[in-house]
């Protein structure tokens, strides 16, 4: 089920804080969404979730209008909110059999269900404490388990590994993984590594506009400026020897040199060079920019 | 609906709201009955069971706002009100499971208070010697009259993220429209239209189903009253979406 977002605007007074955005988030894959502090991720989420109606624009679920439509669409979606609000006073089982309750899961089926996420999320160990009892971590988990009970077709996670501790980002990255084969998954981050570890695409928001809107592999090869190999060898060489064919050296740390040309054969040449001098080679990667890298250029670039 | 007021029993049960409301109401209304000098009806010398209908209203004005005051105004607070509005319930469905889950507790603290009738009963001379289609009628005014104020409760807390302006926003409310509007028809400026204005008021149709007589434009003023106040607090919850 793709999540198909199409000129979607939301005004709070006379401030945009989402201006005509458009992108879709196809089914089984995950959609990372990025962006700098209020630049409109979690109003687009809102939004998605139907909880917060758009000024203009629309959503749809595979055709299903979020708008025209809430209720159903809320049923096919599970959605953790950005600070994770939960009933404190709650036991953990309590809450999960209320929100599968609101979800029309009745009798065994609803036993057997909350079971089975407390297994997924790895609250075994907490099942039978009070919500408020439970570190940020649990808590967390508490969402993440609320936002799955019913099997959505869509998850809609606002930063679900904000606060946790890194084995712990790593155990939630990997449901998250687990679960998104059969799902469509928004995801809003500001962790990098993040993005790169689960995400099949990317899509950056700033100052409630799109910037970028790519597969994660494209995004990251359209940002190289020019066409850059870095290669590596096992002892220092003549930089000379390079520089002589027409090329742009520069040195990128032991050994290694950026090597830059507008050449489509640049990989071919170098090899040729290499092979001719007999030049201790080591290794030939093709230079590219580090998501924080792009995440900074774009964003940045419209400050002004 | 019915999950909602599910939830809002367990939380009233679980955080001792229950207790505390029907214990003070019991209490208070108790002593105002049985003890206190002015108003016992041992000193009066006639079976009636007016105290806990004239004073009731009073004490529930008090009581009542301080079961709903945080029924929406907490859930705002707390963020919560978003994972409600997320999952699959209809609006209408949380306003009504909040108010019924109020009612709940108003209901269950007036039903002890039929022991009273027996007591009374008991006391009359002869045994059973007292108005019962007034008290009936009273008890059923009383009820209307409890389910108005806490739509009002509910309205007070949808208004507001802050407990306890909610609390303050919901007692004067029911005052005014307790006490109010036959305070306000009583100023002399009205003229003709006096008896109209102390007619918009829940004293007039409160004390005519007192006298045993349950009109069926009564129960009409006050049902209509709660339906109009939830879904006001319908629209005001929808408009700050």
């Amino acid at each position: 089920m793709s999540v198909i977002i199409q000129d979607l605007t939301k005004m709070y007074g006379e401030q945009y804080a989402v201006h005509a955005i458009s992108f879709e988030a196809p089914k089984g894959k995950v959609t990372g969404f990025l962006g700098p502090n209020g630049a409109g991720k979690s109003t687009t989420m809102k939004m998605a979730v139907g909880y917060v109606q758009p000024t203009s624009g629309s959503i749809a679920l595979d055709g299903v209008s979020v708008t025209d439509n809430s209720l159903k669409v809320k049923k096919l979606t599970g959605y953790l909110p950005e600070h994770n609000p939960l009933y404190l006073d709650m036991y953990v089982r309590e809450f999960l059999r209320f929100i599968g309750g609101a979800y029309d899961i009745k009798g065994s089926k609803l036993n057997s269900r909350v079971e089975e996420m407390i297994e997924t999320v790895g609250l075994q160990r907490e099942r039978k404490k009070k919500i408020g009892a439970l570190s940020k971590g649990y808590r967390q988990r508490v969402g993440l388990a609320q936002a799955l009970i019913h099997n959505p077709s869509v998850l809609v996670l606002d930063e679900p590994t904000t606060g946790l501790d890194p084995n712990q980002i790593l155990e939630i990255r990997e449901v998250i993984k687990n679960i998104s084969a059969d799902k469509t998954v928004i995801l809003s981050t500001h962790i990098m590594q993040e993005v790169e570890a689960i995400c099949d695409k990317v899509v950056i928001i700033d100052k409630g506009q799109i910037v970028a809107d790519d597969k994660l592999s494209l995004l990251k090869e359209g940002m190289n400026e020019a066409n850059g190999i870095i290669i590596t060898f096992e002892n220092e060489i003549e930089i000379s020897l390079f520089e002589g064919q027409g090329f742009k050296v520069k040195p990128y740390g032991d050994n290694a040199y950026l090597i830059e040309s507008d050449r489509d054969d640049l990989r071919a040449e170098l090899l040729k060079i290499t092979s001719e001098y007999d030049l201790p080679l080591v290794s030939l990667t093709k230079a590219q920019k580090s998501l924080e890298e792009i995440f900074h250029r774009l964003t940045q670039n419209q400050k002004r | 609906m019915i999950s909602i007021f599910l939830k809002e029993i367990n939380e009233f049960l679980d955080s001792l709201i229950a207790y505390v409301v029907i214990g003070v109401f019991l209490v208070g209304i108790g002593l105002l009955m049985w003890v206190f000098p002015d108003t016992n009806v041992l000193d009066y010398g006639y079976a009636s069971m007016e105290p806990v209908f004239s004073l009731g209203p009073y004490v529930f004005m008090f009581l009542i706002p301080a079961i709903t005051m945080k029924s929406f105004a907490e859930e705002k607070r707390n963020g919560t009100l978003e994972l409600l509005y997320t999952l699959p319930f209809k609006e209408i469905d949380v306003i009504l499971g909040k108010f019924f889950a109020g009612y709940f507790l108003v209901f269950f603290s007036i039903v002890p208070t039929l022991v009273y009738y027996f007591s009374l009963s008991q006391l009359g001379n002869p045994a059973g010697n007292l108005d019962t289609p007034g008290i009936m009628g009273s008890y059923i005014g009383l009820l209307l009259l409890g389910g108005v104020f806490t739509s009002v409760g509910i309205l007070a807390s949808a208004l507001t993220g802050n407990q306890i302006v909610s609390f303050i926003l919901s007692a004067f409310l029911s005052f005014l429209l307790y006490a109010g509007f036959d305070s306000i028809a009583a100023i002399d400026v009205w003229s003709g239209w006096s008896y109209f204005i102390s007619d918009l008021g829940i004293m007039a149709h409160y004390s005519s189903m007192s006298k045993g007589l349950v009109d069926l434009l009564d129960v009409a003023y006050f049902v209509g009253m709660i339906t109009i106040i939830l879904m006001l607090t319908k629209l005001i919850l929808g408009f700050k979406k």
